[in-house]
């Protein structure tokens, strides 16, 4: 919470709230733990629109999210709901991004290769992994093994995140090429990131 | 026209039975100011881009039942617009959800209107999985309070033009013929985008 105390409320511009830094780049983020940096890094990059399916671990961002007046952020019924919610709001000039566990991306496929790949759209995809790394539920760890395979088929660009040095980078980075290349992108992040859900937990 | 509900279960509602590209017709006949208008999976998009080409059309070829979802997020997109969503009833049951989220929500500039025949006309005419769903009362139990039938031609131009005041979010449901569409769609998706967001004045890769 320090750091974001030290932005001292201000919800326009992350990085005008940290120094007077041009951009943010690289490391720049004070932000400490992996909820804060995605926050920060869709802040920065004006993603305004989070529509989520939630998940356990996505707990403190969705909370943080909704306490930021920044954001525009609810809850859709379904995963698929929600990627064609942002679909719409991306043509209306609006940038959003969606949060959903690895079993709902399993109810997404269609809405990728019939809507926003052939229409080429910036969809800003997080998938908070499931199915690995010491998962309790099988039908969880199934339905990770299908997830890469959909995406490398797709061509949509995807990458699994573990160290909290390369997330800001990262998520940055990709979110530019993203809109700049006008494709999607899957943003995996795994338990060795966010800690997972473990079992009892 | 009077043989699409083959499943013989009785229907909620009495409207008359119209004609999808009739109305669309009428529907876009009375958009004055630019608005969005998203055709769903179809005829619906089909009739709709008979209908005339207006670059504020967005024509949707796959991702079945998203008309609504696209259209929601088009109207927080940009909240001084109103944007259609036009969606077949086999379509919606598919998504029903997006019912709660959009009555939920409440955006003020979103109308649905659906197109219920009863079946699964682009596919084959197979009745849905339930003909006698009354759309509109599952609607209002989603929150979209502004649901009703239209039942005949002059209450859905009423019903248009009370949706245009911008008090959404509202749904009209029409019964329809199971007549085809009078055409098809170009189907050209990156074309169809681009036409799109130029018609809503927001330059791709610049949002």
């Amino acid at each position: 919470m320090a750091s974001s105390e030290r932005r001292g409320g201000d919800n326009t511009n992350f990085s005008s709230g940290v120094s007077g830094l041009p951009a943010m780049t690289d490391n720049q983020i004070r932000a400490t733990t992996w909820h804060e940096i995605i926050l920060a890094t869709l802040k920065v990059n004006n993603v305004k629109l989070v529509v989520y399916v939630p998940d356990r671990v996505f707990t403190p961002l969705i909370k943080a999210l909704h306490a930021d007046k920044f954001f525009t952020t609810f809850a859709a019924t379904r995963e698929e709901e929600a990627i064609g919610i942002i679909t719409g709001a991306w043509m209306g000039g609006l940038r959003g991004a969606v949060l959903m566990q690895t079993s709902g991306f399993g109810t997404i496929p269609n809405a990728l290769a019939s809507l926003v790949v052939p229409c080429q759209i910036p969809a800003l995809i997080f998938v908070s992994e499931r199915g690995t790394l010491g998962e309790f539920n099988l039908g969880q760890a199934l339905v990770c093994k299908t997830m890469r395979p959909v995406l490398n088929s797709l061509a949509v660009e995807n990458v699994t995140i573990t160290r909290l040095d390369e997330l800001a980078f990262t998520v940055d980075r990709s979110i530019k090429q993203a809109v700049a290349t006008q494709a999607p992108v899957t943003f995996i992040l795994s338990p060795l990131l966010t800690g997972g859900k473990v079992f009892g937990g | 026209m009077t043989n699409t509900k083959s499943s013989g279960a009785t229907r909620a509602h009495n409207a008359k039975v119209m004609n999808r590209f009739e109305l669309t017709k009428r529907l876009v006949g009375q958009l004055k100011h630019e608005e969005a208008v998203i055709g769903g999976i179809g005829n619906a998009n089909f009739d709709l881009w008979a209908s005339g080409q207006r670059p504020q059309n967005f024509y949707m070829l796959g991702s079945m039942g998203l008309a609504i979802p696209i259209a929601f997020g088009v109207a927080i997109a940009q909240p001084d617009r109103h944007v259609f969503a036009l969606e077949g009833d086999g379509s919606l049951l598919m998504q029903l959800g997006c019912l709660a989220t959009v009555g939920e929500r409440a955006p003020k500039n979103l109308t649905i209107v659906v197109w219920d025949n009863g079946i699964y006309q682009i596919t084959g005419s197979q009745p849905t999985a339930n003909p006698a769903a009354d759309l509109v009362a599952i609607a209002r139990g989603a929150g979209i309070a502004n649901s009703a039938w239209a039942a005949d031609e002059a209450e859905f131009d009423r019903l248009a033009t009370a949706a245009l005041k911008g008090e959404g979010p509202n749904l009209i449901a029409v019964r329809i013929d199971d007549k085809p569409a009078v055409a098809t769609t170009d189907r050209d998706p990156v074309q169809i985008r681009e036409r799109f967001m130029r018609g809503l004045e927001v330059k791709s890769g610049a949002a």
